[in-house]
Order: structure tokens, then C-alpha cells, then sequence
């Protein structure tokens, strides 16, 4: 589904990404974990098309096709979404409305009929249920006085409705305490089982902490280092990074590189 | 910067899509103003002696007043000897009577506007005034209207038809004397519309004129009067716009409110005059004096203003609530894109007791935009528990453009309450960044964030303006960013 061939970006000149590769198929989960400032949060930016990432070299084929070449409505349109870190505030638009807005949008993209208000709210007070929010959230502007927990499970809500076929989970579990955390695993987890398209879905975890993934299991694991992959595994060696750290895989990553 | 600013600049400077002309022979006077033009015109409209006679005192006391230069607002001055104060559509001398005699470039240019008159007019239950140019070409409905009493008409038409009405009520809100602008238009005023609903008549449908400035170099001075007798209830949209020209064109109009005891006056506008060019060439200069009088009790006046057109705005539709327990409402969008600039507000002069004011503005600025909100809250010292709640909202699209609030507050009663919120905030990179990540366009997530933040004001025009608005600010702000 997605390959990512010695992919470099920068951000005002400074370069972050540094030969990264990763492939990701269809009905799979990876974890990619790494200290603060290892380009994290840049991939999960370069894969969205932010403007301010510039890729200078590499490739990023998603089912097939450049990514690179694609608008960021366009990469989404095509089944790419991000569950951001630091979800945005925005004043005077309800959440429902968005949401409307965003799924209509996609199914406009793809020729199907947009769908009316009855049958959309119906979808989403499901899936409000599946998160464990509360319906009145809905009603409120984007985000707007949010609690942390909210805005995640908010973003999550949004993966649910809009059904995208790559999620990237931008450290989704930072600053949400355990019982939040467990909603939001319930909500990936659905996600990722749901009987009509789990198999056709895959999901990249972003985070620092092992935790989450007591939650969510992956299938894979992959350390990030200085914007390069420097190692892969099961999720054994998300355990072993939490016991050991990351410094002791760094040496003999640096080493190898 | 980045390519979602470029992508959004393009968006910005979407062209006018009104912009044509329609090729009519005009009847018009030599550009210039004088006593003699002003004696001409009233000769033209065959007016009683008394209009002549109030046009030439406004005239007089128009020659002794100076160009205000208090507002916010910067264009060369006007060359009065350049305007031509009145044309006339020729085709027919004596007025038509149907639509059927109406000039076929007329009915092709509503056409373009998206104003089939009849069929509308018809079908939205609305009555359409249309004012082409300085002369009304057709009305419709009034036969219905006519049932209940209620008189809709153009207003010559109304200084012929009911010259005691018209003499009793003619600049009683704005006297001659008001302002710069306001004399101007007492002295050259060409037409308008006139409403009187008597007394405890609901009128039966929304009213509605359409404006258009057509002739080149053609100053409209619209004047329109609306009289709303104890227990009536009134509603009237008002709508514009107009075609490209390479010359400012000035637009002066009065428009004044009477709402006797316990009636009610909603008046609508949505303006999208030519705003001039992406370089600011051309646009309409458009100085604009409304004001309502709340003169009986329980009284009550509503202005609504989408106002997205004009290179220059002039414009504070005021309310005086001098009988007691009035109410003065005023909600207004404002746009400023490109090189437009805007100066517009309110005034709530509360005078009796009991009477309460609602002001809630929102302006946007987009490109290099100027947008001034400039408001007067003012209670009397008879005015006791007079009541006032102001919010005025500015929304910043990009670098350049500006916003500027400019409340006024004058109190003279210790009962009053008197509440003023502000805010000022961005459409930010990032905010678009986010939407668009969920797979909406830019131009969607543009729309969809304005239209959130005009939606308090939205709500409160009638059904098919609040559609024709939403339409009107999407393509007047075709992507901006901040």
C-alpha cells in the first residue's frame, strides 16, 4: 500500500528526514518509535503534504501512485489521514458540520452521492459511541475548548467517519491518561477490525512510549534515528526499547548506518 | 511563501463576474451641479413645488459643508463638475406599464444578474421594485399589496401619487442638514422606493428592489423612505450590484425609517457593488446615510447589512429609539478584498426608557482590504435601564489587510447597561493545512470557516438573501489565507 523509498525532506533548510524507507501493506499496523527530534512528526507532516516540508529526494508511492505529485485534499481523498499531535482549534465551524463537510468532500472525489443529513448523523453517533464521546461535542466549534482528551478522541472520531485506508497516529497517546488512552486504543482497534474493510486498512503508530502499544498491537516496530530507520522488528523490540532506552540501540544503529 | 499562499492569492483576485454594460440610450443632463440642474430635474420628475423648494434649501446648505475627513477611509477627491445627475432610461416616455414594455437590454441585463423579474418575483412571493439607473422600470405586486392597504411604489411616483405622505415624513429622520452626503441627496435625489404600511397591517411578502448603476459617470442619489404606522410590520431587502467601469462612480443615498407605536421594520441589504479592480482601479465611492426612528413605543428597527461590494464604504444604519421600550438592532457582514476599504457601523441613540440596542458586527479583511468598524452607543439622560450589547468580530485573511475597531460609548444615565466584546483572529495556514488534510478543498475550507464566522448575522436575513449572501462571499473572496 504505501512504500517509501530513501525519502529526504527539510524544513527551512534544515534537513530531517535523512534516507528513510519504510513499506507498509494492507492490513497492517507498525509502530514507529525514536527519541524527540528524529523526524517523527516530520513524516507523519511529509506524508500529509504540509507546505512547509520540502521532499528533495525519494519516493512515496501509495497504492501505486506518486504521492508527491498530490494535493493535500487530494492525498486525503485517496485514503490518507493523519490524527494530528496538537489537533487545531477552529472558531464558528461545528465538528458535525466539518465532518459532513470532509466526508461528502471524499465521496464527492470518488463519483458517490453525497449523503444527506439523516443517514450522516446516523453514521456518526455510532462511531461517537465507539470513542466515548459525548454527542454534544459534535454540536461545539472545532475543537474549541476541547480538553486534551477530547481533541485526540476527536481526531479519532474523524478516522472512524471518514474510513481512510492509512491512518498515521501522530502520538496520539501523549498527554492522555490511562482511561482516555483505553478509549482511544477501542477506537483504533475498531478500526482496524472492522469486518467490511479491516483487511484493507493499515495504520502507522507514532509515538515515544511502549505503553500505547499494551493497547494496540503491532505488527511491526521501527526505530527512528537522526530521519532514518535504523531498526526494525516485532513488537519485542518496542519492549526492549522500554527497558533498555533508546541509547543502547543507538551505538550499534549509528555504527551500521 | 508557500505554494497553498500562492494557490490562495490566484483565488483572492477572482474578477467581478457582474461586469458588463448595457447599451441603452440615456436621457441625461450635462455633468455639473447647479441651481439650474437642480430645477431641471425636479421639472423633469414634474414635482409638486414643495420637493423643488426643500431640493433647493439642501442645495444651498450643501454649498456651505465640507467634505468630512473623519473616517478611516483614503480616495481623491470627487469632481462634482464631472457627475451627470440624472439620466433616464428613453425608451419610453410616458413609464411602462408591463413588463412587456419594458426595453429588452433591460430585461436581458436582470437576466445576466440572475433577476428574472417575474419569474422570481412570483415565485419567491417577493415584490421587485427594480430601479435601472435612476428611474424605476417596473413593479410588480403592487396590485396585491394594494389589498391591504399597503403603498410600495417608486418614489417619484409617491411625490405624485401621495405628496402629503411623502411631505409629512421626507427628511424627518435624516434632515438635509445632517451630513456632507445626505444634503447632496436632498438636493439631487433622482428616485428611490417609498413604503407606507398602515396602521396594524402585517405586509403580506417580503419587499424588494434591486439597484444597478449603469450610466458612465451617472451619480446615484437613491432615496428611499418607509413608513411603518402603529402596529405594522414590515420587511425589505435590498440588493445590488453593478458593472465594471474604469471610472469611480459615487453613490450617495438616503434611506430613512419611521416605526410608529409598536411597529416593526426589518430591513435587509446585501451590496455588491463593483469593488474596483485587483489593483484598486475602479469600484464605486458609496456614502451612505441610513437611520431609523423608533418614534413610538415598543417600536422596533432591525438593520441587516451584508455589505462585500463598493471600492469605497461610507455607511452606519443608525437607529434612534426615542419611544419608550424600543428596540434598535443592527448585524453586519463587511468585507474588504483587494484595495476596498470599508468604514461602517452604527448608532444606537437611546432616548426613552426602557429601550434596548443589539449591535453585532463582523468584518473581514482580505488582500490589502481596509476594514473599520466604527460604532456610537449613545444613552440619553432621560434614557433610564437603557440596555446595549455590542460584539464586533473581525476576521484577518493574509498579510496586508487591516482591521480596525472604533467603538464610541456615551452614557448620561447611571441605570444604563452597556456591553461591548471585540475580537480579532486569522484564518490561519495551519487551520487550512487541517481541513484540507480531511479532504476539503482550499476554496471549501475558505468558505466554510467565513461563512462560520458570519453566521450570527446570516440568520438573520430572509431565507433567499442568506443563500444569495453565502453565494455572494464565495465569490467575492474566492481563497484567501492568513
Amino acid at each position: 500500500m504505501l512504500s517509501i523509498k530513501n525519502l529526504h525532506a527539510e524544513i527551512q533548510g534544515n534537513s530531517i528526514l535523512n534516507g528513510l524507507d519504510l513499506s507498509v501493506k494492507a492490513g497492517e499496523v507498525h509502530a514507529i518509535m525514536g527519541p524527540n527530534g528524529s523526524g517523527k512528526s516530520t513524516l507523519a507532516n511529509v506524508l500529509a503534504g504540509h507546505q512547509d516540508y520540502q521532499v528533495t529526494h525519494g519516493e512515496i508511492k501509495f497504492n501505486g501512485r506518486d504521492l508527491l505529485t498530490l494535493s493535500v485534499s487530494e492525498r486525503a481523498c485517496e485514503g490518507v489521514f493523519v490524527a494530528f499531535q496538537y489537533p487545531l482549534e477552529i472558531a464558528g465551524v461545528s465538528n458535525v458540520q466539518f465532518l459532513k463537510m470532509a466526508l461528502n468532500s471524499q465521496r464527492k472525489y470518488h463519483q458517490l452521492e453525497e449523503l444527506d443529513a439523516i443517514d450522516f448523523l446516523q453514521r456518526v453517533k455510532s462511531k461517537v459511541q465507539e470513542v466515548g464521546m459525548e454527542e454534544q461535542l459534535l454540536y461545539r466549534s472545532i475543537n474549541e475548548g476541547f480538553s486534551g482528551g477530547e481533541k485526540k478522541r476527536n481526531e479519532i472520531l474523524q478516522m472512524l467517519v471518514l474510513e481512510p485506508q492509512l491512518a498515521i497516529l501522530d502520538e496520539t497517546d501523549s498527554g492522555l491518561d490511562i482511561d482516555a488512552l483505553k478509549l482511544v486504543a477501542q477506537g483504533v482497534n475498531a478500526f482496524r477490525r472492522d469486518a467490511d474493510s479491516g483487511q484493507k486498512r493499515a495504520i502507522i503508530l507514532i509515538t515515544h512510549y511502549q505503553r500505547l502499544l499494551n493497547y494496540i498491537h503491532p505488527d511491526f516496530v521501527h526505530v527512528l534515528f537522526d530521519g532514518r530507520i535504523v531498526q526494525s522488528g516485532g513488537p519485542e523490540l518496542a519492549l526492549e526499547l522500554e527497558e533498555k532506552g533508546y541509547a543502547s540501540l543507538l551505538p550499534k544503529a549509528q555504527s551500521s548506518a | 511563501m508557500t505554494a497553498s499562499r500562492q494557490n490562495l492569492d490566484r483565488f483572492v483576485g477572482s474578477e467581478y463576474p457582474h461586469g458588463f454594460v448595457t447599451d441603452l440610450e440615456t436621457d441625461s443632463l450635462p455633468p455639473g451641479l447647479n441651481e439650474s440642474v437642480i430645477r431641471q430635474i425636479s421639472a423633469r420628475k414634474k414635482e409638486p413645488a414643495f420637493m423643488l423648494a426643500w431640493r433647493l434649501k439642501a442645495y444651498q446648505h450643501w454649498l456651505t459643508l465640507k467634505v468630512p475627513t473623519w473616517s478611516k477611509l483614503h480616495y481623491p477627491a470627487i469632481d462634482y463638475e464631472q457627475i451627470v445627475f440624472y439620466s433616464a432610461p428613453k425608451t419610453n416616455a410616458d413609464g411602462p406599464k408591463s413588463l412587456d414594455e419594458i426595453a429588452p437590454e433591460i430585461l436581458q441585463t436582470y437576466e445576466k444578474l440572475g433577476i428574472p423579474l417575474h419569474e422570481r418575483a412570483q415565485l419567491a412571493g417577493v415584490a421587485v421594485d427594480a430601479v435601472f439607473d435612476s428611474v424605476s422600470v417596473a413593479t410588480t405586486f403592487k396590485k396585491k399589496l394594494a389589498e391591504v392597504g399597503v403603498i410600495f411604489c417608486s418614489f417619484s411616483e409617491a411625490v405624485k401619487e401621495h405628496p402629503e405622505l411623502v411631505q409629512k415624513y421626507l427628511g424627518t429622520v435624516v434632515p438635509y442638514t445632517d451630513n456632507y452626503y445626505a444634503a447632496l441627496n436632498a438636493a439631487v435625489f433622482s428616485d428611490g422606493s417609498f413604503c407606507y404600511v398602515p396602521k396594524g397591517v402585517r405586509c403580506p411578502m417580503e419587499l424588494s428592489t434591486y439597484f444597478r448603476i449603469n450610466s458612465l459617470n451617472t451619480g446615484q442619489f437613491e432615496r428611499t423612505l418607509i413608513v411603518a404606522e402603529e402596529g405594522s410590520y414590515v420587511s425589505y431587502l435590498e440588493g445590488c450590484t453593478a458593472p465594471i467601469r474604469d471610472e469611480h462612480q459615487l453613490h450617495a443615498a438616503v434611506v430613512e425609517l419611521i416605526a410608529l407605536d409598536d411597529a416593526e421594520i426589518k430591513y435587509a441589504t446585501v451590496q455588491n457593488w463593483y469593488p474596483g479592480d485587483k489593483n484598486g482601479q475602479g469600484g464605486i465611492y458609496n456614502f451612505v446615510t441610513k437611520r431609523g426612528l423608533c418614534r413610538g413605543r415598543n417600536a422596533k428597527i432591525s438593520w441587516t447589512q451584508v455589505e462585500t461590494g463598493s471600492a469605497i464604504t461610507w455607511k452606519y444604519p443608525s437607529v434612534i429609539l426615542q419611544g419608550d421600550n424600543s428596540r434598535g438592532e443592527f448585524y453586519s457582514v463587511a468585507l474588504t478584498n483587494n484595495y476596498q476599504q470599508a468604514d461602517t457601523g452604527t448608532k444606537m441613540i437611546h432616548i426613552g426608557k426602557n429601550t434596548s440596542s443589539t449591535i453585532i458586527s463582523k468584518g473581514i479583511s482580505a488582500g490589502h482590504g481596509s476594514n473599520a468598524y466604527r460604532g456610537l452607543v449613545k444613552v440619553g439622560p432621560q434614557a433610564i435601564n437603557a440596555r446595549n450589547y455590542s460584539q464586533c468580530d473581525s476576521l484577518l485573511l493574509g498579510e496586508n489587510c487591516s482591521a480596525h475597531t472604533f467603538p464610541y460609548i456615551e452614557v448620561k444615565h447611571p441605570t444604563a447597561k452597556v456591553e461591548h466584546e471585540a475580537t480579532t483572529s486569522k484564518i490561519s495556514d495551519e487551520q487550512l493545512f487541517y481541513c484540507m488534510q480531511r479532504g476539503i478543498s482550499q476554496e471549501d475550507t475558505v468558505s466554510m470557516i467565513i461563512n462560520g464566522f458570519c453566521k450570527a448575522v446570516f440568520r438573520k436575513l430572509p431565507m433567499e438573501f442568506a443563500v444569495e449572501a453565502q453565494a455572494l462571499m464565495e465569490v467575492s473572496l474566492e481563497g484567501c489565507v492568513g
